[in-house]
């Protein structure tokens, strides 16, 4: 998979963005995600319904993934069923 | 990934948000968003190699940058202040083009039939009737995005290429989506064919802040837009700065009311060399403000460095001589960019000495459309000339290209002009390389007097030089000038300061 591929959610609205990524599975609600939507949109699972929020970024603990939400949903991120956590900016002033 | 994905973003976020204010009309993210898709279905229709804009900031600019990236056409905006000769030849490297601004001009300089080209408000019409039917799917942003001539001081002009790439990684890395407040509002007032014209655009639609478009900057107009608007924040050059708070004494000296800028909050710059004395008084005019010093190059996607507010502050309060003199500095890098310093022959530098600027991170380009003139490990030569202090901040000394070689040794015109500037009846000074038969080049000074001063003595400033300096850095030439050679940004010319010594 390549930087800027859409991936969709099969659980909820979440779409994301793929800044970099490696092997492994990138699911959403605790399903794997597709470019393409799925015509029945499932339910997240209970352990992975901690929502996404628009805009963030969200990054596996090695920084091999990295995920731009671009529409937020009720599902939260993972790889190969290990929660991704939001990434962490120190806000830097408005250079331009 | 496509840049165009920061303003659907912010479409889908608020699209009925203010996103832009420009001669009195205001569109909202949905109409920018439009626009843009409309300007990519004409782009499209087209067939052209690139979309240029020939034209003042306006609502076409944002359109036709967006609609660019969404038809996956390289964007080219073009310096309308060049001279005839310099513009028609950049015309015939883009051909074919579709050309939106001042047609007239274009006709005359460079008749070829493959372009298309369209009035601003032609351009901004047919996009906006384009837009109900335009696809809404965007170029997967593989390529390149943005396309800037350089200023071309020593050859011709280069083609300098910014990938989608490049552009995303900057954004992501220094802006947070939405961060602003909705009463934010950002002035921008550098004209789009300047790389931090692009970046405001980029930057402020991602963050959510509104953008107040000034497209042609005059002092008065910018302080009563910021007023009227209420600008929260504002990116100036050099000299935009030093006109405006001018142009305020005069409103004090006149007993005219002050416009109200309560609401500017954060005052960033950059594009040219900051007099010390300049950011000083500023700080004291705007004591509630917060200033952030930019460094960054067309080549780098706009900042790799920088100088924040808090830094300002602590160095315009301190005693410390060390400390002061950061306010002289651009800062430190960006967490996403790395520098380093490095001699002649590549080898990298220690703290304190002076060299070339190399920059590394994902959005350096480092890209010509002729070559890539990055290293085999990623590195980019800046050209600029610079050192990094013991706590790791930057200090530019000038292009690398005008460092004086005075029988081998390398002098920078900075250290000199430093010097020089202290004179209290010295205005501006620069020193360049001029011709010698000893030394091969030898430092030539030029100065401007301070107003209500005369001229200093040529023996005392040699003295000075000495003085501070050493033997090797006083100027074999000394003139006297009223005003030195600056281009609109605020760039000193030091190559036609150099034709003068020639006379």
């Amino acid at each position: 998979m390549k930087p800027g591929t859409k991936l969709k959610s099969a659980a909820c609205d979440t779409e994301v963005m793929v800044i970099r990524c490696g092997e492994g599975a990138i699911e959403c609600g605790g399903a794997a995600m597709g470019e393409a939507k799925p015509e029945a949109v499932g339910t997240p699972s209970a352990d992975f319904a901690a929502g996404t929020l628009m805009g963030k970024r969200y990054v596996d603990a090695a920084g091999t993934f990295e995920l731009l939400c671009v529409k937020p949903g009720k599902g939260s991120l993972s790889v190969d069923g290990v929660a991704l956590q939001v990434k962490d900016a120190k806000p830097l002033p408005a250079s331009d | 990934m496509n840049i165009a994905l920061f303003l659907e973003m912010a479409a889908d976020a608020a699209p009925d948000r203010i996103a832009l204010v420009c001669d009195g009309t205001r569109w909202t993210y949905a109409d920018l968003l439009a626009g843009a898709r409309g300007a990519a279905a004409l782009i499209r229709q087209s067939e052209v190699a690139h979309v240029a804009l020939l034209d003042e900031s306006s609502e076409a600019a944002v359109m036709a940058l967006f609609g660019a990236a969404l038809a996956g056409v390289p964007y080219v905006p073009l310096n309308y202040r060049l001279a005839d000769a310099d513009l028609g030849a950049l015309l015939a490297r883009i051909s074919p083009a579709l050309i939106v601004g001042d047609g007239a001009r274009v006709r005359r300089l460079c008749p070829d039939a493959a372009n298309v080209i369209v009035s601003r408000a032609d351009f901004v019409e047919q996009a906006q009737a384009l837009a109900g039917d335009a696809p809404v799917d965007a170029d997967a942003g593989d390529d390149v995005a943005i396309q800037l001539f350089t200023s071309g001081t020593t050859a011709a002009p280069k083609a300098a290429i910014l990938r989608h790439a490049n552009l995303v990684s900057y954004i992501l890395g220094t802006v947070e989506f939405a961060a602003a407040p909705e009463e934010d509002a950002a002035l921008v007032s550098v004209p789009p064919y300047h790389i931090a014209g692009i970046a405001a655009l980029l930057s402020s639609i991602y963050a959510m802040r509104r953008i107040l478009m000034l497209p042609a900057f005059a002092p008065d107009a910018w302080l009563n837009l910021a007023a009227a608007e209420r600008a929260s924040n504002a990116f100036v050059v050099p000299t935009m700065l030093a006109r405006i708070i001018e142009a305020m004494g005069q409103m004090v000296a006149n007993g005219a009311s002050q416009p109200d800028l309560s609401a500017l909050r954060a005052i960033a710059y950059g594009g040219g060399k900051m007099p010390t004395e300049l950011i000083h008084d500023a700080l004291d005019l705007f004591p509630t403000t917060g200033f952030t010093n930019a460094y960054g190059l067309t080549e780098t996607s706009s900042t790799v460095a920088l100088l924040g507010p808090d830094e300002h502050r602590a160095a315009h309060g301190s005693d410390d001589p060390v400390v002061r003199a950061r306010l002289g500095s651009v800062g430190r890098p960006l967490p996403t960019v790395e520098i380093e310093i490095r001699d002649e022959d590549g080898r990298v530098l220690p703290p304190g000495v002076p060299g070339e600027i190399y920059v590394r991170g994902e959005q350096v380009s480092g890209e010509y459309r002729e070559r890539s003139a990055l290293d085999a490990d990623g590195w980019f030569p800046t050209r600029d000339a610079g050192y990094i202090d013991a706590d790791g901040y930057l200090f530019l000394s000038g292009r690398a290209d005008d460092v004086i070689v005075r029988g081998g040794e390398n002098i920078s015109p900075g250290e000199i002009e430093d010097v020089v500037m202290t004179h209290p009846a010295v205005a501006e000074a620069a020193a360049v390389a001029i011709p010698s038969h000893e030394w091969g080049e030898a430092v030539g000074l030029i100065v401007v007097p301070r107003a209500g001063h005369s001229a200093p003595d040529e023996d005392e400033l040699k003295q000075m030089v000495r003085a501070r300096l050493r033997s090797s850095r006083v100027p074999e030439r000394v003139l006297f000038a009223d005003t030195l050679p600056y281009n609109e940004m605020g760039k000193l010319l030091r190559r036609e300061i150099k034709t003068l010594f020639a006379r």
